[in-house]
């Protein structure tokens, strides 16, 4: 986990481009099933970020991570917000400055720990945790970033035949099944997006 | 939306409206000002940043700010996010002011309109919560 500035600009611009891009399918995706606004807003929150990138590129990994859920937070609004941001400020908050593979994957099970909490759903709900659990279990195996990649975009798919127990989803019970959540699906696009970038460029 | 003072009195417990909805929102504060006038600090917010439906955490931490009352403050939500979201501003209020907040478990309006009268009469806040509270039980 060797990130300097160069790389957290990049990883910023990078996730940024990639919600931009799906930013029409997560809103048609959370129109299934929620209030279709999962698209706009998360492109907001990396927006927000990325108007930040410079002073947040600055600080030390940990402080970053930290700054980057405070953004999150503040700009994304929904339930998103508060879920993408507990992430990140739980991760920022654990991490040492120089974390090695075994920091970053405890510190990542403790702040999925706390997305969860937050949420208070777990495995199976039908959330972007449905992502973050087997992303953690491979990151705790020391899996290759492809790997966590592949893991992640399935696991994304695999909430489609869920039902959903959190959220407005839940509220329309047998028909939430057939319908990928939004929420997973963001995740497994900036997971895939950090793991391909550091496929390329660190060592994870 | 930006959130709204309605006028104040420090002394009782504020009561603080989120809904996805500005129109809820603000619906929900005239009815508690019918019933309290005054004497009760009050602040809703209901929308995204950009004024559509949502909520957000900005928005909510204001509203908390213009109904802030040492007694503490009663916050009333609609869906999800608003509880999410409300969760995320009351922690970022630091651990001192945050005992003084609560997130009813009650019905937006009549859990609003019940703990204003409650704390009207200079309740404190537990209690103020719990008759909010008994509309769910």
């Amino acid at each position: 986990m060797q990130l300097d500035a160069a790389d957290l600009t990049a990883l910023i611009a990078l996730c940024r481009a990639e919600i931009d891009r799906h930013c029409e399918h997560l809103s048609v995706l959370d129109s299934a099933i929620g209030d279709g606004d999962h698209g706009a807003n998360m492109r907001r929150g990396l927006d927000a970020v990325y108007a930040e990138r410079d002073s947040i590129a600055a600080l030390p990994l940990p402080a970053a991570l930290e700054k980057i859920g405070l953004v999150l937070v503040m700009s994304i609004g929904g339930a998103a917000g508060p879920l993408y941001g507990t992430l990140l400020m739980e991760l920022g908050r654990g991490l040492p400055d120089a974390p090695d593979a075994a920091d970053f994957a405890a510190t990542l099970g403790r702040a999925v720990e706390a997305v969860a909490r937050r949420g208070r759903s777990g495995p199976g709900d039908k959330t972007l945790l449905d992502v973050l659990y087997p992303v953690q279990a491979e990151v705790a195996g020391h899996a290759a970033p492809a790997r966590i990649a592949e893991c992640a975009q399935s696991a994304a798919r695999a909430t489609e035949m869920m039902l959903a127990r959190r959220g407005r989803a839940s509220y329309l019970g047998e028909r939430s099944v057939g319908h990928e959540d939004p929420g997973a699906s963001s995740c497994a696009l900036l997971t895939t997006t950090i793991c391909l970038y550091l496929k390329e460029h660190a060592a994870p | 939306m930006t959130a709204r003072e309605q006028g104040s009195s420090a002394a009782n417990v504020g009561i603080v409206i989120v809904s996805h909805s500005p129109l809820v929102a603000q619906g929900a504060a005239d009815m508690v000002r019918q019933m309290v006038g005054d004497c009760v600090p009050l602040a809703w917010t209901g929308g995204n940043a950009e004024g559509g439906l949502g909520t957000y955490v900005r928005g909510i931490s204001a509203a908390i700010e213009k109904a802030w009352s040492e007694a503490g403050v009663a916050i009333f939500v609609d869906l999800g996010g608003a509880e999410t979201n409300s969760e995320m501003a009351v922690e970022l209020l630091g651990p001192a002011r945050a005992a003084k907040v609560a997130i009813c478990n009650a019905p937006l309006v009549e859990g609003a309109v019940v703990a204003a009268a409650e704390a009207s009469g200079g309740s404190a806040l537990a209690r103020v919560v719990a008759t909010a509270e008994e509309l769910s039980s």
